[in-house]
């Protein structure tokens, strides 16, 4: 019995990655950036790219996530981190930049940007995080916020007649011939959490075999923004992004579907 | 001797930058850059290098700003309205300290404002531009041979400092077909320890402009005040012509300067001893030559394409006690050497 249990405390069964550093993260309780940073760490060690990979941040709650990895790290400004991803990519094919860009970022004062980068087919990586709302701002409409939903820009919830309708990157996107990889996930749970992993993963796979863009958009949850109690905010994101965001792959092309059945990809 | 080869200054600004070892172009058509970025796309991927034409200015600039991260000699150029558009990253770029090097040919008017040759983004290009406390060198070719010349040395110095470098030239500048001497190819290029080249048996870098606290941007920013000045000190840059024995001085710079020198050697035929200073670096500007020469010029007439920006400098250096007078044109008109020497004359009497 002593013996079986030493050999248990020997064994690192749950470790932090590598890739990420040991320092506590600035985000608010129940927040979904911190689980996807720790994805991304997880994903680049398993496949062993730390040395080569380039976070490029972008202008929200997450601009300073380049001190949360060990790897390069590079600031853009407010929408354009695909941009210079791409300026790093075009001059050092052998590097592996991603972008981490809110909603605000991307589909908003980004949109150019973003749509140009697929359109050219980047090989560059792109993580888009979805949380329907101006997290750093405090909480203002985002280009992603439902209609009806409250923001402290649109008192009486999103009205369409003034503002508009949510945009939907994934399906948007998926109209370009340029990408390669889109798909929108989820960290609601567990399961979700796993599905997000090899999304992430497929995302920086597809980049390495040089195949072009990869987008993995992330429906998350910002409890702050959205006024609910961290846990609540899971309920809140199925019950309300999951219709009108739904989940899946929205573009894989062959060279991907083909990535996809080498053996051993998680 | 060099080889002499008839080129627009638009096309030696290209050349310039390829003699530099510019690795990347990024750029979006604005007349009257195009066929900068026109020559660019042919003559860069044959040489294994970056020319992409990007969905506007903006993103030019932040490709520029991530290439010259990567540790690569990047460039854009662009025109008036794409160069507003690009005061933002310029303005990161100043931040994060990183080099880079934009050509603005000017064009005129506030707004879409016409596609003639003006000088109206002066204060853009010298005081800052962006937001922010920042200065970017700023060079002002005044030839074809200039706009090789001027664009190599603002990839040395961009490198030198850290810092984008704007080459502020004109749309008649740009256009201009004149022999240029051409230049031997930068052998070496600087190494860049601090680029984004993958944190490989070194640890991670991080290229950012960003504090969280005031206490700590505060170190940072004073570091770049200490290097403006150190810009300052070293790089003021200007040329010129028959100062020695003069009692008015004009100043320009830039295409207006052409017409100045035209106008200074017509004023000396009439017996008027009429000298110019011709500004090459505008940021630092050389307000200590200006100052030193109101010792003994009494009369300063400024020669610009625009509505009287220069002009404020020169005020500034020369002080109160002098005479300081604008001939200008507006708009994408030409100034004449006519119309400044009509100005020297009436100075003069
Ligand atoms: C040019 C510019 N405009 C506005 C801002 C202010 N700003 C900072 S973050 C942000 C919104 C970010 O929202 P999102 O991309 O959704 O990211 P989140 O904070 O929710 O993670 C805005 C508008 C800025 N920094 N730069
Ligand atoms: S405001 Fe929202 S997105 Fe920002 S850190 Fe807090 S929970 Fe996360």
């Amino acid at each position: 019995m002593a013996q079986t249990k030493a050999a248990k405390s020997d064994t690192i069964l749950f470790a932090a990655p590598q890739s990420l550093e040991d320092v506590p993260l600035h985000y608010c309780p129940g927040c979904g950036h911190g689980i996807v940073h720790r994805l991304i760490a997880e994903v680049v060690d398993k496949l062993g790219i730390a040395d080569r990979t380039v976070c490029v941040a972008s202008v929200g709650c997450s601009a300073i996530n380049y001190l949360y990895f060990k790897f390069d790290g590079l600031e853009s400004s407010h929408g354009r981190a695909p941009a210079s991803a791409s300026g790093i990519k075009r001059c050092r094919p052998d590097l592996i930049p991603f972008t981490y860009q809110g909603d605000g970022d991307l589909a908003a004062i980004g949109t150019a940007e973003i749509v140009h980068a697929c359109a050219r087919g980047e090989n560059i990586t792109v993580f888009f995080i979805n949380n329907a709302i101006y997290g750093m701002t405090g909480g203002q409409m985002a280009p992603t916020t439902l209609v009806g939903m409250h923001s402290t820009s649109t008192p009486g919830g999103r009205n369409p007649a003034l503002a508009g309708y949510p945009i939907k990157v994934c399906e948007m996107l998926s109209t370009l011939e340029g990408p390669a990889y889109i798909a929108r996930v989820s960290i609601y749970n567990p399961a979700q959490v796993r599905r997000a992993k090899q999304a992430i993963e497929l995302a920086f796979r597809t980049q390495l075999a040089g195949l072009g863009l990869a987008l993995v958009e992330v429906l998350s949850p910002c409890p702050v923004g959205w006024g609910v109690e961290p846990v609540q905010a899971m309920d809140w994101l199925v019950e309300h992004m999951l219709p009108q965001y739904p989940l899946g792959e929205y573009k894989v092309t062959e060279a991907v579907q083909a990535l996809k059945e080498v053996k051993g990809h998680a | 001797m060099a080889k002499r080869v008839l080129m627009s200054g638009n096309i030696a600004a290209a050349e310039g930058a390829i003699l530099a070892g510019c690795h990347a172009f990024f750029g979006y058509p604005i007349t009257p850059q195009n066929d900068l970025l026109e020559h660019m796309s042919r003559r860069l991927p044959p040489l294994g290098r970056i020319f992409v034409q990007t969905e506007s200015e903006l993103s030019a600039i932040n490709m520029v700003l991530g290439a010259s991260a990567a540790g690569f000699r990047a460039m854009t150029s662009t025109s008036g309205p794409g160069f507003s558009l690009q005061q933002e990253g310029i303005s990161y770029m100043a931040g994060m300290e990183l080099p880079a090097v934009i050509v603005d040919v000017m064009r005129a008017g506030p707004g879409l404002g016409s596609i003639g040759g003006a000088q109206g983004d002066y204060f853009q290009a010298t005081k800052g531009g962006g937001h922010g406390d920042y200065r970017v060198l700023t060079l002002a070719p005044a030839s074809a041979q200039e706009m090789m010349d001027l664009t190599m040395l603002a990839f040395e110095l961009a490198d030198k400092y850290r810092n984008p470098v704007v080459v502020l030239a004109d749309g008649f500048l740009g256009q201009a077909m004149e022999p240029v001497a051409m230049r031997e190819p930068v052998a070496e290029l600087p190494g860049k320890p601090w680029a984004i080249t993958g944190a490989r048996g070194r640890p991670k870098n991080v290229l950012n402009s960003l504090e969280l606290e005031p206490a700590d941007l505060e170190p940072r920013m004073q570091a770049l005040v200490q290097k403006f000045e150190m810009m300052r000190q070293n790089e003021v840059r200007y040329e010129s012509l028959d100062l020695d024995d003069a009692s008015m001085a004009i100043v320009a710079y830039g295409s207006a300067s052409r017409s100045a020198m035209t106008a200074v050697h017509m004023a000396r035929q009439e017996g008027l001893r009429v000298g110019l200073l011709r500004p090459i670096s505008l940021f630092p500007f050389p307000y200590q030559a200006l100052s030193d020469l109101a010792q003994r010029v009494d009369d300063f007439l400024v020669a610009e394409l625009s509505f009287g920006q220069l002009v404020e400098d020169v005020r500034w250096a020369v002080g109160p006690n002098h005479r300081v007078e604008l001939v200008n044109r507006l708009a994408g008109v030409r100034l004449s050497a006519e119309e400044i020497l009509e100005a020297i004359r009436k100075m003069a009497r």
